[in-house]
């Protein structure tokens, strides 16, 4: 678990918007599940993913069980000032990571 | 025992009522075809709604007409602007009809941006309907539907 790919664009400029690609490393549990000793598996999804752009959130993102494993979104975001997008997430087992990606913005 | 004189009628009235509505039906289908409004079928979708409108044709939601496994389908939802002041998204509910857990997501925009577009992957619990809606900030909503054909549904029976 813990690992993240973060797509940005090397380079945007100001007030543009530029998109930004999260894929976390999780197998959103559905709860549904069986083991092969026919006990359930306890459901753990990712319950909450923010992403902040130098400290103001810019997006949020509540997935239930109905979001593939290994989750993916994809978004935009208006470039202002180069910084740091910083993510977090966490499921419902309590586990908590985060990542960042730097932005540059020209112009 | 003895039979019921009010009761039989009582039922007699309910179907009759019953087939005027089915007469109604075959009307119906024409105008989900012209999209003029979002049907409500999806339970969760139109109990999110409550009885207000969504406008269409703003939001678009993309997902394959048939994928063969439930349980990766890539989603793309996408609000066209232009976007004014007080016109700015401010949450997009994606909803499925037969999923155990109807909400699939729910994505926020807590600041404006210029270009309102999402992907991601959800899992299908079977052959349905899939509805999104935005919530602008001066609280209207748009809303779009998707039919698709799921041939391996995702597993929720423990299989």
């Amino acid at each position: 678990m813990a690992e993240a790919r973060i797509q940005v664009p090397p380079q945007v400029r100001r007030g543009e918007a530029f998109e930004v690609k999260i894929l976390i490393r999780h197998a959103m549990e559905t709860g549904y599940r069986l083991t092969d000793e026919g006990k359930p598996i306890a459901r753990n999804v990712i319950r909450l993913i923010t992403c902040r752009y130098n400290g103001v959130e810019v997006f949020r993102a509540e997935p239930s069980s109905g979001i593939a494993a290994n989750p993916l979104f994809t978004f935009f975001v208006s470039a202002r000032e180069s910084g740091e997008l910083q993510f977090e997430w966490q499921d419902d087992s309590g586990a908590r990571n985060s990542e960042r990606a730097s932005i540059t913005v020209a112009g | 025992m003895k039979p019921s004189a009010q009761f039989p009628a009582n039922r007699r009235h309910a179907r009759r009522k019953l087939l005027a509505s089915a007469a109604a039906l075959p009307l119906l289908p024409a105008f989900a075809l012209a999209q003029s409004e979002p049907d409500v079928e999806v339970a969760a979708f139109k109990a999110f709604l409550a009885g207000r409108k969504a406008g269409t044709g703003r939001l678009t939601l993309d997902i394959p007409r048939i994928a063969d496994n439930g349980n990766v389908v890539p989603v793309r939802i996408a609000l066209s602007g232009p976007f004014a002041a007080g016109g700015e998204v401010r949450s997009i509910h994606l909803f499925s009809e037969k999923n155990p857990v109807p909400q699939m997501a729910v994505f926020h925009f807590p600041q404006a941006v210029a270009r309102v577009e999402i992907e991601s992957r959800v899992r299908l619990a079977g052959t349905q309907r899939v509805a999104a809606v935005a919530t602008m900030a001066d609280g209207s909503l748009h809303a779009a539907t998707a039919d698709i054909i799921v041939t391996v549904s995702a597993c929720i029976d423990g299989s």
